[in-house]
């Protein structure tokens, strides 16, 4: 049931990473995610130009019943911000893959990735 | 050791995603979403599970008396077949519990209690019962069954006679058929729609939830969980209790004057509410206009000023924004004022909104 998308990468915190090439990344939420949190209503982006850390939240995430924050997986700055989403939070849940959040350049560190099989893995453990 | 409801391996079947709430486990959404849930029963219906909810029966002559005693409403004047809103109160004038009275006779109602209160509030009946009356917890022997919304009266005519469904808001037949179930229909909810709440022995509550289910189906009645009951009954403005009243809220401050008859003879509480006096605060609607949601127990200020804490919060799916009430001081309550809440340390401003949110005529 649950989708998970190969060729990209996935920290433990349920956000998926795509790197463009090694020192540039888009950032969005899971499938696993969006399913554990629920319909969306809200969400808290920050700015471009912004710097952000490896492990640290960089937006939160708005259900009817809960906030949740999203963590980054790399350190970097923020080189554009998915502003569509401000008005359609729902995209999330019902296209996780295509509804980034932030596009990070200049990548200096991450946190521990995992590839494909490895998050599948994960996931069914926390089930 | 959380329970389980009649319904809890339906659930579990249908999708629901369980939770513990107030003692049992239960759905807070199906995978329809809560959305959807609460969307279909501001246009068409949903079913709802609220076995957890505790009902004690009152019986004697003497049980009408100790009621009015107990409880704020009157009671003296009530129908047979009728149904009546009130507060317990405690000697401080606090709320103990918010529940509904059914009328059967002069000498039997049904009290209906919120199930995480059941246990204390039936200690507390026993504890001020005085005279001929005999106080019985039924709860664990029924369920219960809502089926609101729009189409709710549509979907119940197919599988049950004319004269078993009540015409009258706040009316109930406790003499009920549904096939050959004797159970309670009683035209009430917590939805804020025309609805019902149905009252059967729990043995028959899988087969009664699968022929309004089937009853249903083609009109677009969703089965929905705790997340859409909450939004819904916010939505309507109705008060949960341990948001809007607990045992340090009086029911003037959270704007339930309507059951309160200070009028009637003693009743517990009543002197410490008169010596209380009229609210310093009291209980308003909030429309935020910042962006973000604000949700409950957060505090609000008008600057540096402490002026009140939100009780509940969320975004309402059908109004299609973000609201909360909130217990706020007299002199900021007035309709348009504008207060911040601070938000894990963001300030989001919200305007002071006349109650309900939501209302249909009925």
């Amino acid at each position: 049931m649950m989708a998970i998308r190969s060729g990209l990468k996935y920290t433990k915190t349920h956000e998926w990473v795509e790197f463009t090439d090694e020192k540039t990344a888009k950032i969005g939420l899971t499938d696993f995610a969006q399913k554990a949190l629920g319909d969306l209503v809200f969400v808290n982006l920050p700015e471009a130009g912004n710097a952000i850390t490896a492990g640290e939240s960089f937006a939160d995430v708005e259900s009817v019943k809960a906030v949740s924050d999203v963590y980054s997986p790399v350190t970097g700055t923020i080189e554009s911000v998915n502003e569509d989403l401000l008005d359609a939070p729902e995209n999330i849940n019902s296209a996780p893959y295509d509804s980034w959040f932030i596009v990070v350049g200049d990548i200096t560190d991450k946190v521990e990735l995992l590839d494909a099989a490895e998050y599948e893995k994960l996931c069914a453990e926390e089930a | 050791m959380d329970l389980k409801t009649a319904l809890y391996d339906w659930h579990v079947a249908g999708g629901g995603k369980m939770v513990p709430f107030a003692g049992y486990l239960l759905p807070v959404q199906y995978e329809t979403g809560i959305i959807a849930e609460h969307m279909a029963v501001r246009t068409k219906a949903g079913l709802f599970d609220v076995s957890h909810m505790g009902e004690v029966l009152y019986e004697g002559k003497d049980a009408l008396v100790n009621l009015n005693r107990l409880l704020t409403n009157d009671f003296s004047n009530m129908v047979c077949g009728q149904v009546r809103y009130s507060l317990m109160c405690n000697e401080q004038g606090g709320v103990v519990d918010d529940l509904i009275v059914y009328k059967y006779s002069d000498v039997k109602y049904m009290v209906v209690v919120n199930a995480a209160n059941r246990a204390k509030d039936v200690r507390w009946m026993q504890a001020h019962a005085f005279g001929e009356v005999d106080i019985r917890d039924i709860s664990d022997d029924m369920s219960q069954i809502a089926l609101q919304g729009p189409l709710s009266t549509e979907i119940l005519k197919k599988i049950t006679d004319e004269q078993s469904i009540p015409k009258k808001y706040y009316y109930f037949n406790g003499d009920a058929k549904i096939r050959d179930v004797n159970c309670i229909i009683s035209y009430t909810g917590y939805t804020g729609e025309v609805g019902y709440e149905i009252y059967m022995p729990s043995q028959d509550a899988p087969a009664i939830w699968e022929l309004l289910l089937e009853a249903g189906k083609d009109l677009g009645l969703l089965p929905c969980g705790l997340g859409a009951r909450d939004t819904l009954r916010l939505e309507a403005s109705m008060p949960l209790y341990g948001h809007e009243l607990d045992e340090d809220i009086t029911p003037f401050e959270a704007g339930l004057h309507f059951a309160v008859k200070m009028e009637k003879d003693d009743f517990l509480g009543k002197s410490a509410l008169e010596r209380l006096g009229p609210p310093k605060r009291k209980r308003v609607g909030l429309t935020i206009t910042g962006r973000g949601i604000v949700r409950e127990h957060t505090a609000l200020y008008v600057g540096t000023q402490p002026v009140g804490i939100t009780t509940s919060g969320t975004y309402l799916p059908y109004l299609g924004k973000a609201v909360a009430m909130a217990l706020i001081d007299n002199d900021f309550a007035e309709i348009n004022t504008t207060v911040e809440a601070d938000v894990r340390g963001r300030r989001i401003t919200a305007e002071v909104t006349a109650l309900p949110f939501y209302k249909i005529k009925r």
